[in-house]
């Protein structure tokens, strides 16, 4: 890949971003990376995939390179083709995985800085629990917690929860009858709509200022503070309140990875941040005039959303190392990596400006799927961000604060119960 | 021989046993607190930190119950966090198998096993009320034995899933004995019952115990006999002397039924202790405390419970109503288990008790419900917390402080060592150990182990229901 012309923000003093120019970086983390034969390399961890110790690792590194956030996938099924029952010819790949929240939630404590978002599906879980998650995800992070909501359509992954054979799931149910998601993926986004209503009508179920323990009345909780959120929809009605009091942040920054219309509608009505998988800078552009346009036709009123590319990166110091690297890994895994986003192999400088050029589409910044773990994290956070720091749009030291503040997703969330009740008792 | 102490740390519960009027009260949701707590726990060598659950906020006269501690975090998210605070405390949450479906929380549960090193325990819970059921999209009532036929059948699937990896296969690589066909990928299960019918792949392999601990809380016939044929322990409410023992005879015995051995069955009241320097002090303190946890207010409420009724004009400091309870009406109170069995006649009980001794509705309550277990010198309540074990009243405690976050602090300073210096107590950990393997438990028996023991068994005869579960 030739290397652009550097723009001139590079003439910036390391360290002083200034507002609007400020390039945000995240890193998506999956097993051994994002390619399927990325387990076969030397320094790979294959064996310790499932403990906490790979986990904390790569969060220190994501931390060590300042990184804004990071990501943790997940699935509740094995990779897609041996779950629709297809054939899968590759052995050896990654399938094992544990839990993304509990993963999360295990390095926390161990991070400061680094925002930590993890995948939920709406599809099979219940919206009270995944809302009581997360709200205490942001609690052990101190307010670094964020939430990729994913619809699951997979048929497979529904057979392991057997819809319909639940004693519950009969008329005498609660919530009435109960529609089976079904093939369509409208209905499937249209649930995780609602699902996601649910999350933050309970996140914000109670007060910032609900707890008195007012020693005078014997009152621990002001009752007036804590709302029923009474939801009622065609998947699930949820009662309220939660359970959890309101996390940190208010409200925890919601991420969808749209790489359709349904998704990008989704992602106007539900999220703050859409991870887009453009191939070019001209379709980041044609993205996010499409995002743009979501947001109008949900009239969406809040901030407009903020856009990640993810980009799937092999990074080496000369060009030509990259390129053999990726092709050695097709090589071991018997074909060329299938990717929804685009794939780039390069140096780290090359990869920082070509990051600059699509940013100017209107991204916020992006989500880097590293090839292979740890050898592309640690490009990542060793070579490419001091490329970025040295052309200016990277802060050379951690802000701290939120996560919220540190994506630039406004002031905290005014709670939308609290003006309801405006007048004291 | 003389048995190991077993003891858990219960984090401080949302009721009136937590005082948060006191100014060394904390945060009830501040990772901090838990923090706290677990560290503490695990600086006295304790077996495990243990989490309640309650999933809807309790309401009293159709207004959420606003008197006593509430606001909890997610069980299993905070017990993840933990394990990064700790090295060898078993995590033990609490979770329904009413409102969970079994591959979620099963791997949930493998997950925590991983990430905390084989520390993982799950007490499993069973809730009637279609009340909580209003938060959940698979909500609705079940009826007290489908309750516990839909648990055993929860459990059993999850051990099914646990297991359905080979042993030794990692996450990534290849397995021994895999083929390129599709039918051969690692975690694939298939289950048909009564209540659970699935099939698929378990995306996690298994975990360092490969089954974490099972609990199981209720003193009802068919929560002990679930105890009997699907749990490792056993977190009850009988915790004098002599209860205790009829309790843990009752409970050792069924298990022969299962074939199982009666050291496979761990018995763990839950516990409260009031420590003081001199036995007057400890009184006092406990007499102190017990003001603390029952307000004016919160006297008033319990009444009310009883009676069933309104009872807002009556006044704390006079004395009982001089009729009867309404036990027949809709009951006030949600989203808690039934206190009261008969609630005519403990009325009746209770106006004897206070006309007795001339208590009014506050030193009544205090007097009649929830006492502390263990009140003296640090060297009496080592003593009586051994005795209990020594003598099959018990194999040891869940030790309920009611201070966040320090309510342990004075637990292990000064009675940790004095059960250490007896023995009964570790000096410190095995390195390495599971939770398993520090309530001396044996390795995980097989899913289908268990399945074939209850087959064997047969259906239990139903026997009446004690009054909570």
């Amino acid at each position: 890949m030739p290397e652009p012309a550097r723009p001139q923000r590079q003439q910036h003093q390391v360290g002083q971003v200034g507002p609007g120019e400020r390039l945000h970086l995240a890193v998506a983390l999956d097993g051994a990376g994002w390619h399927p034969a990325a387990w076969r390399e030397p320094d790979a961890r294959p064996g310790e995939i499932l403990t906490a110790g790979y986990w904390a690792d790569l969060a220190a590194e994501a931390e060590r390179g300042l990184l804004d956030f990071i990501t943790v996938e997940d699935s509740l099924g094995l990779p897609g083709d041996v779950e629709s029952g297809g054939l899968d010819s590759r052995t050896g790949q990654p399938r094992g995985r544990l839990d993304a929240v509990l993963i999360a939630a295990r390095i926390a404590p161990l991070t400061s800085h680094v925002g930590i978002v993890p995948t939920v599906t709406t599809t099979h879980t219940e919206p009270f629990h995944v809302s009581t998650a997360l709200a205490t995800l942001d609690y052990v992070s101190a307010g670094r917690a964020g939430w990729q909501a994913q619809p699951s359509p997979q048929p497979g992954q529904a057979r392991h929860f057997g819809r319909g054979e639940h004693p519950a799931d009969g008329p005498a149910t609660q919530s009435g009858t109960r529609a089976s998601p079904g093939p369509d993926m409208r209905r499937h986004f249209a649930q995780a709509a609602d699902f996601t209503e649910v999350v933050r009508r309970l996140w914000d179920s109670w007060e910032d200022d609900a707890v008195i323990r007012d020693a005078a009345t014997g009152r621990f909780v002001d009752r007036d503070k804590l709302h029923h959120i009474d939801f009622e929809g065609p998947w699930f009605s949820v009662r309220g309140p939660s359970i959890t009091p309101r996390p940190p942040q208010g409200q925890l920054p919601v991420a969808v990875l749209a790489h359709t219309s349904l998704a990008r509608e989704f992602a106007a009505t539900a999220a703050d941040i859409v991870f887009l998988t453009p191939a070019s800078v001209g379709q980041a552009a044609q993205l996010m005039s499409q995002v743009r346009s979501a947001e109008l036709s949900a009239r969406r009123s809040s901030q407009p959303l903020a856009a990640y590319a993810d980009l799937v990166v092999f990074l080496d110091e000369d060009e030509s190392a990259a390129r053999e690297r990726k092709e050695r890994l097709d090589r071991a895994d018997g074909a060329p990596q299938r990717s929804d986003a685009a794939v780039f192999t390069g140096t780290a400088g090359q990869l920082a400006a070509l990051l600059l050029e699509w940013q100017a589409a209107g991204l916020a910044g992006f989500r880097l799927r590293p090839g292979a773990i740890p050898h592309d994290l640690e490009r990542v956070t060793r070579a490419l961000v001091p490329e970025l720091q040295a052309r200016g749009v990277f802060p050379a030291a951690c802000a701290g604060g939120t996560l919220r503040e540190r994506l630039g997703l406004g002031p905290r969330p005014v709670n939308r119960y609290a003006t309801e009740l405006g007048a004291p008792a | 021989m003389t048995k190991q102490v077993i003891l858990g740390a219960h984090f401080p519960g949302v009721n009136n046993t937590t005082v948060w009027s006191d100014p060394r009260s904390g945060s009830q949701i501040e990772f901090g607190s838990f923090a706290h707590l677990a560290r503490t726990a695990q600086a006295g060598k304790l077996d495990f930190l243990f989490l309640a659950e309650g999933l809807r906020l309790r309401e009293q006269r159709g207004k959420i119950h606003d008197l006593d501690v509430v606001g909890r975090p997610h069980t299993m998210t905070v017990l993840a966090a933990l394990a990064a605070v700790t090295e060898h405390l078993g995590l033990v949450g609490t979770n329904q198998s009413t409102y969970n479906e079994p591959y979620e929380l099963a791997r949930q549960y493998s997950s925590l096993d991983h990430l905390s090193g084989g520390r993982a325990g799950w007490n499993v819970v069973t809730s009637p009320d279609a009340f909580t059921g209003e938060n959940f999209r698979r909500g609705g009532y079940l009826d007290r034995a489908d309750r516990y036929a839909r648990a055993t059948e929860f459990v059993q699937v999850a051990r099914e899933l646990w297991e359905s990896w080979p042993p030794g296969a990692r996450a990534a690589g290849e397995h021994e004995g895999q083929s390129a066909r599709t039918g051969d990928a690692p975690g694939a299960f298939a289950h048909e019952g009564e209540s659970f019918d699935i099939s698929g792949h378990f995306t996690v392999p298994r975990s360092p115990q490969v089954h974490p601990v099972i609990m199981q809380a209720g003193d009802s016939d068919a929560g002990r006999e679930f105890a009997a044929h699907s749990a490792d322990a056993i977190f009850t409410r009988h915790t004098t002397f002599e209860a205790g023992r009829e309790f843990y005879a009752d409970v050792k015995r069924r298990l022969a039924r299962y074939g199982r051995a009666a050291e496979s069955l761990k018995v763990l009241p839950g516990s409260t202790f009031i420590l003081a320097d001199t036995e007057a002090g400890a009184r006092e303190r406990a007499h102190y405390v017990r003001r603390q946890q029952v307000s004016p207010q919160t006297a008033i409420l319990l009444l009310e419970q009883l009676w069933n009724r309104d009872l807002s004009s009556l006044d704390p400091d006079g004395p009982l109503p001089d009729f009867d309870p309404e036990p027949e009406a809709d009951s006030i109170i949600k989203g808690r288990a039934r206190l009261f069995d008969d609630h005519v006649a403990t009325a009746r009980k209770w106006r004897a008790i206070a006309q007795d001794k001339k208590l009014s509705v506050r030193d009544l309550v205090i007097e009649v419900t929830g006492r502390q277990n263990f009140i003296g010198t640090p060297s009496r309540v080592a003593s009586e917390i051994n005795r209990h074990v020594q003598e099959d009243a018990c194999d040891g405690f869940i030790l309920v402080p009611h201070l966040v976050p320090g309510g342990l602090d004075d637990f292990v300073a000064k009675v940790v060592p004095l059960l250490q210096e007896r023995g009964v107590l570790r000096a410190d950990y095995e390195p390495g150990a599971t939770l398993r393997d520090n309530l001396g438990l044996s390795p995980a028996r097989p899913a289908a182990s268990w399945a074939r023991a209850r087959e064997a068994a047969g259906p239990h005869p139903a026997r009446s229901e004690s009054a909570h579960a």
